[in-house]
């Protein structure tokens, strides 16, 4: 069955610098080093890209960073209330907007 | 492949229990051969730097089945090291100029002459290691003596707790084991194991509770150590973070899980060749139930008997023991991944 998705195409991620070798090292530098311990730990990081995995609603960062949670010692709650935070800000974030619907509302009424 | 009950496979007659088998599937698994990815930095064939750590399994008998066992020990398991073993094993280590004697199995403790193993062990003054599954001491009332017989010979203790829950605990090491480990380390805790300044070593080993790889030990060690003296008020010295190596019934549920491919996979991607010139097998030596010699646990699991004339303690042989190739399989990924895995944990600081 064809779907927009592929779990074996996480494997290819690599191969989008094949048509654009400059931008594509680039990339993967960058990717690399960000998740690299800095001021905060590469431990830190992970459930950090985990709970944007949610927001973004990337299936392949979900896989990638659910298992990478795993293999830095994360549990079942830990790694959910990491996502309880990404459903959180996206929540409130379409929440909030209800002041701008209110500003509206009020301008156009008597 | 079937699910894993709380028997052993070998008990089960399942078809894993045969090492042939486990040799095929890892022959089977789709990547690169191991002994090829050493050559391609010229570290093929592994050679031995020393006999360090004299590495004893006394026997397979376990009071737990734990899901990930290389061993496949258990209640079920009858092999155990007998007295005359034990002393060709006490004549050996006088061969050598080891510093420590690691025993494990199974449960050593349940093996009848490991009382007077470790005294005669004590005795020579090397440093004595036992991988204590920690249920054990509170398995039975005749086992409560451990935690003091531990500290009267200064004994290390080793043992394995895969998470500070008893969710994750206990789905890798069966129900109740959590409770029971937490009941042990308050007993170990109490002569002064773990605790600073007593001198009493008490390592924590973790190993993943699924088909992922451990992590670095160091920061998982700090919340090892918060959680369980917040939760627990129990204190230890080191974590060790060992890789599950895809043999006997780690390699089961590999299979059971349709987790063993994308397993290898990921070992061989994780390949770390600093980690190969660390790997215990390079200064120590695995000694079976009955006497036979290998090159680590793992080998011995899968009856890969050391490459050199002697393979038997009857035969005990230093110079060719020093002078051998270490025997390699597709296996041995497991402890050349990220930064390595020995039973001491991780073979690469940073």
């Amino acid at each position: 069955m064809k779907t927009y998705y592929n779990p074996e195409d996480l494997k290819k991620f690599g191969k989008v610098s094949e048509w654009q070798p400059e931008l594509g090292k680039k990339f993967f530098d960058y990717y690399g080093t960000v998740f690299e311990d800095g001021t905060l730990t590469k431990r830190e990081k992970t459930l950090i890209a985990l709970a944007v995995s949610h927001a973004v609603q990337c299936p392949y960062c979900i896989d990638s960073y659910t298992e990478e949670s795993m293999e830095q010692g994360f549990d079942e709650e830990q790694m959910m209330e990491a996502v309880h935070v990404a459903s959180a800000i996206k929540g409130g974030a379409t929440l909030v907007h209800g002041v701008q619907m209110m500003n509206k509302y009020k301008d156009l009424s008597m | 492949m079937g699910v894993l009950t709380h028997k052993s496979l070998s008990a089960q007659s399942h078809a894993l229990s045969e090492t042939d088998k486990q040799l095929t599937l890892l022959k089977e698994a789709n990547i690169m051969c191991f002994e090829d990815k050493l050559r391609e930095a010229d570290l093929f064939p592994l050679t031995v730097i020393g006999i360090d750590v004299f590495q004893i399994n006394v026997g397979k008998m376990c009071n737990q089945v734990c899901k990930h066992c290389h061993v496949d020990a258990g209640p079920d398991r009858k092999e155990i090291m007998t007295r005359e073993t034990m002393q060709l094993c006490l004549d050996a280590i006088d061969k050598t100029t080891c510093s420590t004697v690691d025993l494990t199995g199974g449960a050593p403790e349940m093996n009848p002459n490991f009382r007077w193993f470790v005294e005669q062990l004590s005795a020579k003054g090397k440093k004595v290691l036992v991988r204590c599954n920690l249920t054990i001491i509170v398995a039975n009332k005749k086992y409560n003596y451990l935690p003091e017989f531990f500290k009267k010979h200064n004994i290390e203790v080793v043992s394995s707790l895969p998470y500070f829950n008893s969710k994750k605990t206990d789905a890798q090491r069966g129900d109740g084991v959590f409770d029971k480990s937490i009941e042990a380390l308050r007993m170990l805790n109490a002569v002064g194991y773990g605790i600073e300044g007593s001198g009493l070593i008490l390592n924590l080993v973790y190993n993943p509770s699924g088909a992922f790889l451990p992590p670095d030990q160091g920061e998982l060690e700090t919340e090892f150590k918060n959680k369980l003296k917040i939760k627990f008020d129990i204190s230890f010295n080191s974590l060790f973070a060992i890789t599950n190596l895809p043999i006997s019934r780690y390699l089961q549920y590999l299979l059971a899980s349709d987790n063993y491919q994308g397993y290898m996979e990921k070992l061989v991607d994780a390949y770390n060749p600093i980690a190969v010139s660390s790997v215990m097998c390079r200064n120590t030596i695995s000694i079976g139930w009955d006497g036979y010699i290998f090159d680590c646990d793992f080998n011995q699991m899968l009856d890969l008997k050391v490459a050199a004339e002697g393979q038997h303690l009857s035969e005990f042989n230093i110079e060719r023991l020093l002078n051998r190739n270490i025997i390699v399989n597709q296996h041995c990924y497991g402890c050349t991944a990220g930064a390595g895995s020995s039973c001491g944990g991780e073979v690469v600081k940073n």
